[in-house]
């Protein structure tokens, strides 16, 4: 049994974190993802991207390393900000939802971090 | 004193849909919406390897591609189309609420089976297109 009044337990768990800033930024990414994806998924459709000689052809385009990097920046943004509320809203035990929400950012930031280095390793000419 | 409130074992979400909550089609847009980010969040180490793989060397590549091209490579990036079509489509209509438009039911209904139908017609173009 605790001692504590339910208000001071509550106290420190609710909102009042940076939740606009969380919000804005989920509209953000969203708003950038729009031309980004259909760009990427146009760029799939247009050319035989499965072909080695080609990808990389494609990547050495300045413009398009730009694109995909901005692609990228803001799809594993976009990412971690929507998967940190999924955990947020469904896992109840304090402990677990920080371990998850700090696993999947992380992970993500790294993904992230690989993706775009592999752009400007073939962009600078690998 | 402190007495366990009787919040403690009510339906939590999303388990109170079916049971307690009849589906609707907009409560069931929502979950999709929501199902194929998480989808579309784990596809993002798909396209991590993609990009590494091509940075990495011409055979990595070619390992990368032969596993994209096969059956059950196609089946997953078919999914992931029509994922990130979805995604993408009742994003907009989510952007376009955040304005304060658009809750009226009927306006929620009609965009929502605009988001549908444009979900599927887009995929199908996506792979017609791909093989023109
Ligand atoms: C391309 C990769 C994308 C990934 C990995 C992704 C992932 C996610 C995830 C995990 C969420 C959280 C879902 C939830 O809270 O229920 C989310 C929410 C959202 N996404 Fe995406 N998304 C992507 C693309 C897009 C695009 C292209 C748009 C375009 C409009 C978009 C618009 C939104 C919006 C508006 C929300 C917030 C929805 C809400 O308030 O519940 N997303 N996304």
């Amino acid at each position: 049994m605790s001692l504590r009044s339910p208000l001071s337990q509550a106290r420190g768990l609710g909102s009042a974190k940076d939740g606009v800033g969380h919000w804005w930024m989920q509209r953000m990414t969203a708003i950038a993802l729009i031309p980004l994806s259909l760009w990427f998924v146009f760029s799939l459709v247009r050319f035989p991207l499965l072909d080695h000689a080609t990808m990389v052809a494609w990547i050495h385009a300045p413009l398009v390393a730009v694109a995909l990097v901005l692609f990228f920046l803001a799809m594993f943004y976009h990412a971690a900000l929507g998967v940190q509320v999924v955990i947020e809203d469904y896992v109840g035990n304090e402990g677990v939802k920080l371990v998850s929400i700090v696993v999947t950012k992380l992970a993500l930031f790294a993904f992230g971090a690989a993706a775009i280095f592999a752009v400007l390793k073939i962009a600078f000419g690998a | 004193m402190s007495v366990k409130p009787a919040s403690s074992n009510r339906p939590l979400s999303p388990f109170m849909i079916g049971p307690y909550y009849k589906p609707q089609l907009t409560s069931m847009l929502s979950i999709t919406h929501r199902l194929t980010g998480l989808a579309l969040a784990f596809g993002t180490i798909f396209i991590a390897a993609w990009v590494t793989a091509a940075a990495t060397s011409p055979e990595a590549y070619a390992q990368f591609a032969w596993a994209a091209n096969s059956i059950i490579g196609k089946l997953l990036l078919i999914a992931y189309t029509w994922a990130l079509v979805y995604h993408l489509c009742n994003g907009i209509r989510h952007l376009f609420w955040d304005t304060g438009r658009g809750f009226a039911l009927k306006s929620a209904y009609a965009s929502g089976y605009a988001v549908v139908g444009a979900s599927v017609v887009l995929t199908a173009v996506i792979w017609v297109a791909a093989y023109l």
